[in-house]
């Protein structure tokens, strides 16, 4: 939706040039599809409020810049400012040197925290701290079972308590167990409440009492909608908060929750989970929340890298058959060789708003071998075979082997990825690519 | 788990009623007074109401918009009257989704429960097993979730709480072997309604989309028909995303029901009535707590009720 904003802007700010300067009257129009960008990704309503006041603040009085139209300035302007807002130098974990340092993870129900504390455990153990994990979930069924599971995968020692146990009591064993067997980073992971549950958020507050945690993340889910607001602060309120982790940013939702988050607790959103494996953890970015949020996706670091590499003409004609569906195997030969100036294929993609990371395409990431194979499966093919590959029977499939010198099993395979390329080009050319399209890109 | 008092949605849902009737005393009283009440805030709190509730923006601006149309063409004035009307429209959008599961009696019904992670599938299956069992109905559950650590485990428990029958492969099977050995089982004895759990998935994610098509399939194969029904688990809490999630499920596999979990919380699920004017899908449960009698049937009536109440 945000990549029309600017050509809209454009359209409304024209007038403007001769006179050079963002005022209130000239900027009312453009304030109001940034507010409605805003509310349709999720970002609070109230938050809304106070950020367009800000961003007014800060255009009112600008002049606009010779090298870009005052659509871009204005785009521009709202973008820097969501970015400052969720930034934050400070989004380090802090253990504070105790043995165990507890780190608390809470949260509403289903918003990942599991898998968190688990992609947690991972990632400090890679740093070189002794990690132990415990669960503080006595109420959902298998809750304790899964965090065991997880623990056992990336070898790290799950604390063992008795079933229908306390849950206050279990955290106090584990920190002494942890102290007694040398790790010093215990990671709880609680049970899943909600906000307005009172003896639950009072449990919490008993099980920090009791423990002392050197940081409390709130684990809240990038899907989440308006009650973010009212989520995060009962659990700000209730355990001083030290920071977010926001999952599932995997998905194709603008996650404008973030900055709600943000605004309401007042700490750093520290983490994105980004997927279901372990190793799906990744620091948070604010300059790429926030182009999320106004939906360009990462298009800029997309632009840049695109730049650099291939001439816009060669990105635009790409994009034209991607969305009309005429991708050819040809083009699939051109695209594998701008891969190696580019990067991967699958990080291009995910940059795309709506594309994500979406899982099949890492099958479909050939390395140097394969793209010689590739390439040369293609090069023994007819021109009317690599414009319509349907046509290819099992006869031709037969000779491009021969002539490729692969078997007709590299041949089947090549066919097989091209179609899946189709056919996931195609659904992203129902969504998120529009910011193409339109050959000229947001700034 | 606790009661959360007078806090949650549900508990605004539960006094629908109550309300309507302390709403109709203010009305008579604004009547008496005869204050007009149509007014920049009037639409401005309004907005503010829908938008809070997830409706999003845009939704929430046309459906200002007819309900405005609407009551020029009544020339109604009246915060009441006004309400009327707003709610009129709303239930009028969930008129094809206030649709009930109806499960025939004869034979084998197989419901399919699908989703993005963490929405509620699991524990839904769950409570409508337990429900079925208490009304007499034989169920038996099918763990096609072979992916998320302890899935099966978790299932198993609510199976033995609801005393039902569990389908189940060791973690990391194909699940559509689960679904078709759940079928030939439910159907060898005489069961008369399966239900799949099937893992969390982002909508997005094609390779995961295709497992429930083969999912899919693979019923359908064994028992003409099946899935009789998809049942697309929402998790309330969730803003404009569900709508994208609804369309995908709905493009991919083909829902045929929704379920609106965690009414329980503060969270209003708005998005639905977006959702059911797009798609027009029947909206068959609410889940309002996390115990197995935490379900209820859908009742659009109720539920715009306490969607209009405000905080
Ligand atoms: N408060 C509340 N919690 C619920 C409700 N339904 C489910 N939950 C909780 O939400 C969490 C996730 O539920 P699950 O049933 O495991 O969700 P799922 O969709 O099966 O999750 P995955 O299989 O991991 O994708 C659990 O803690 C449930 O107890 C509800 O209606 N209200
Ligand atoms: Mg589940």
């Amino acid at each position: 939706m945000f990549e029309n904003l600017t050509e809209k802007f454009d359209t409304v700010f024209k007038k403007l040039k001769g006179r050079g300067v963002l005022d209130e009257e000239n900027i009312r129009e453009a304030l109001k599809d940034i507010r409605i960008a805003l509310l349709e990704a999720d970002v609070n309503f109230r938050v809304v409020r106070e950020f367009i006041e800000e961003v007014r603040e800060h255009a009112v009085g600008r002049e606009v810049l010779d090298s870009i139209t005052p659509g871009q300035q204005i785009v521009k302007i709202v973008h820097d400012q969501l970015a400052l807002l969720m930034a934050d130098e400070n989004n380090q974990l802090k253990l504070d040197g105790r043995f165990p340092s507890p780190i608390m993870l809470v949260g509403l129900q289903g918003c990942g925290k599991t898998t968190t504390a688990a992609k947690l455990a991972r990632h400090l153990k890679e740093q070189g701290n002794r990690v132990a994990l415990v669960s503080a979930d006595v109420y959902r069924p298998a809750a304790m079972e899964q965090l065991k599971i997880l623990g056992n995968k990336i070898d790290v020692p799950v604390f063992e308590s008795g079933e229908a146990e306390n849950p206050v009591k279990i955290c106090v064993d584990a920190v002494e167990y942890s102290r007694a067997n040398g790790f010093d980073t215990l990671l709880i992971d609680t049970a899943g409440r909600l906000h307005i549950d009172q003896p639950l958020m009072e449990e919490l507050a008993r099980i920090k009492a009791a423990v002392n945690p050197s940081e409390i993340l709130l684990v809240a889910d990038a899907m989440t909608g308006q009650e973010a607001v009212s989520v995060a602060q009962s659990f700000n309120e209730t355990l001083a908060l030290d920071g977010v982790v926001l999952t599932k940013i995997d998905g194709d939702a603008r996650g404008g929750a973030a900055l709600s988050l943000r605004k309401v607790t007042g700490t750093p959103i520290k983490f994105l989970g980004i997927g279901e494996k372990i190793d799906a953890l990744e620091v948070f970015h604010a300059e790429r929340m926030a182009s999320r949020i106004l939906g360009m996706g990462d298009i800029l670091t997309l632009v840049e890298k695109a730049q650099k590499t291939i001439d816009e003409k060669a990105a635009k004609e790409l994009e034209r058959k991607i969305r009309k569906n005429d991708f050819t195997l040809d083009d699939l030969k051109t695209q594998l060789q701008q891969i190696k100036k580019m990067g991967p294929l699958q990080d291009i993609l995910g940059m795309i708003p709506g594309a994500g990371k979406i899982k099949g395409l890492k099958n479909m990431q050939p390395d140097e071998d394969e793209l010689v194979k590739v390439t040369a499966v293609i090069d023994s093919m007819t021109k009317e075979e690599r414009a319509h590959y349907k046509i290819i029977n099992g006869s031709r499939r037969k000779r491009i082997a021969a002539g490729s010198g692969t078997t007709v099993q590299d041949v089947n395979r090549v066919i097989k990825n091209y179609e899946a390329m189709r056919k996931m080009m195609k659904k992203l050319s129902k969504g998120g690519m529009k910011s193409f399209s339109r050959g000229k890109i947001p700034f | 788990m606790a009661d959360n008092g007078d806090t949650g949605f549900f508990s605004r849902l539960r006094e629908g009623l109550s309300k309507t009737r302390r709403g109709f005393v203010k009305n008579l009283e604004e009547m008496v007074v005869g204050e007009r009440v149509i007014s920049r805030e009037f639409y401005d709190e309004l907005e503010e109401t829908l938008i809070s509730a997830d409706m999003g923006p845009v939704f929430a601006a046309n459906v200002i918009e007819e309900m405005k149309n609407r009551a020029k063409r009544n020339e109604l004035d009246r915060r009441d009257a006004l309400m009327n009307v707003l709610n009129d429209y709303m239930l009028s959008i969930l008129e094809a989704s206030d649709k009930p599961l109806r499960i025939p009696k004869d034979d084998l019904f197989t419901v399919m429960v699908v989703g993005v992670n963490g929405t509620g599938k699991t524990t839904t299956v769950g409570k409508i097993a337990s429900r079925l069992k208490q009304e007499g109905t034989s169920v038996m559950a099918a763990a096609a979730d072979t992916f998320r650590a302890a899935a099966v485990e978790q299932l198993d428990v609510w199976c033995r709480r609801a005393d039902i029958p569990l389908i189940k492969h060791p973690t990391g099977g194909d699940p559509s072997a689960v679904a078709y050995d759940a079928i030939r089982a439910a159907r060898s004895r005489g069961t008369n309604v399966l239900l799949v759990d099937t893992a969390g998935r982002l909508h997005t994610k094609t390779n995961l989309m295709d497992e429930l098509k083969k999912i899919k399939r693979i019923m359908a194969r064994e028992l003409p028909g099946a899935p009789h029904e998809t049942l697309l688990v929402l998790d309330a809490v969730t803003g404009q995303n569900a709508l994208n999630q609804a369309r995908m499920f709905n493009d991919e596999i083909g829902v045929t029901g929704l379920v609106l979990t965690k009414l329980d919380g503060t969270s209003r699920g708005g998005i639905i009535i977006r959702i059911a004017d797009e798609l027009k899908l029947p909206i068959r449960f609410i889940g309002i707590g996390e115990q197995a009698d935490d379900l209820r049937p859908f009742d659009g009536r109720e539920f715009v009720e306490a969607l209009m109440s405000s905080q």
